[in-house]
């Protein structure tokens, strides 16, 4: 017999974040003051949280996202870090990043020591720690929906060019509304979506931008 | 406290936010004029707003008499 309140796999934990779910508001203490997610309002977020301040894979991680960061304003992005550690450690570790690794971290980091937008998120895996986050990435939408989830283990540093590929498939998508293959890179051919009508497939038959291998496999360049 | 310091003085970004309150402005107007980020200039204008250095009404900010003689 199921008990109604215990949690299965295929019952996902109510409350946690979704993809197309409107991403938990929070306001929180940052490196660059408190700061509200309705702050970041009308352009992208990527909220990313790391296991320890003054930890190796963690810096080599913030150096490449303060590499990313101008590339992410080009497109409309903003960043916001997060742990759960003091303010204090951010800044204290913030200046030793420039000071030693010659970076500037330019992006604000939340001290979560109550583990509140940790908790919130779903950041913290207790199966591998109870006092640290994983390396969880959330893209954030211009309009606080949350597009796409990524998790990363303790022991692996995430990859930044595919934060970045991600987030430009994403933008193409909503620009054009279309799908994107895989290993789809920005200048690739984008994957028209599939015909929803008998109509409508022999419409996609003659529209000379779509090259298809068949009613429903069609991709075109977009711009 | 991001703008403003616990001795009561405000921060350079802060002083440079009151400064381009001349005329008032939407936050998206002033983080074009002091090439801040967005987000920053809402979560300064909340707290220099709190202090009573900034004002609002119907979306635009204005530096008060307070605010005026931090610059």
């Amino acid at each position: 017999m199921t008990d109604n309140t215990t949690l299965t796999a295929a019952q996902p934990q109510p409350g946690l974040p979704r993809i197309g779910s409107p991403a938990p508001p929070f306001e929180a203490v940052t490196t660059h003051g408190v700061l509200k997610l309705e702050d970041f309002k009308g352009g992208w977020l990527v909220l990313f949280s790391h296991p320890a301040d003054f930890t190796p894979v963690c810096t080599t991680e913030f150096i490449a996202f303060a590499e990313i960061h101008p590339k992410l304003r080009e497109m409309n992005v903003e960043l916001l870090g997060l742990s759960i550690d003091s303010v204090y450690s951010h800044i204290a570790w913030a200046l030793n990043v420039e000071e030693k690794m010659g970076t500037k971290i330019t992006f604000p980091i939340i001290a979560d020591l109550n583990k509140e937008v940790a908790t919130l998120y779903g950041m913290i895996m207790p199966g591998e720690s109870k006092t640290e986050t994983s390396r969880a990435v959330f893209v954030i939408d211009d309009k606080q929906v949350i597009r796409a989830i990524i998790y990363y283990p303790l022991s692996t540093g995430r990859n930044m060019d595919e934060i970045l590929r991600l987030i430009q498939a994403l933008q193409t998508a909503d620009k054009h509304g279309v799908a994107t293959p895989a290993n789809w890179r920005p200048g690739d051919k984008v994957i028209m979506p599939p015909p929803k009508t008998q109509e409508a497939a022999e419409e996609r038959k003659k529209d000379k931008s779509a090259e298809c291998k068949d009613w429903y496999f069609c991709k075109k360049s977009v711009k | 406290m991001a703008c403003v310091n616990a001795d009561g003085t405000v921060t350079p970004t802060a002083k440079a936010l009151l400064r381009s309150l001349e005329t008032p402005l939407g936050p998206e107007a002033i983080a074009a004029e002091i090439g801040a980020p967005l987000f920053r200039v809402r979560s300064s204008l909340r707290e220099l707003q709190a202090a009573g250095f900034v004002a609002e009404s119907g979306g635009l900010f204005r530096a008060t008499e307070a605010g005026r003689a931090k610059i």
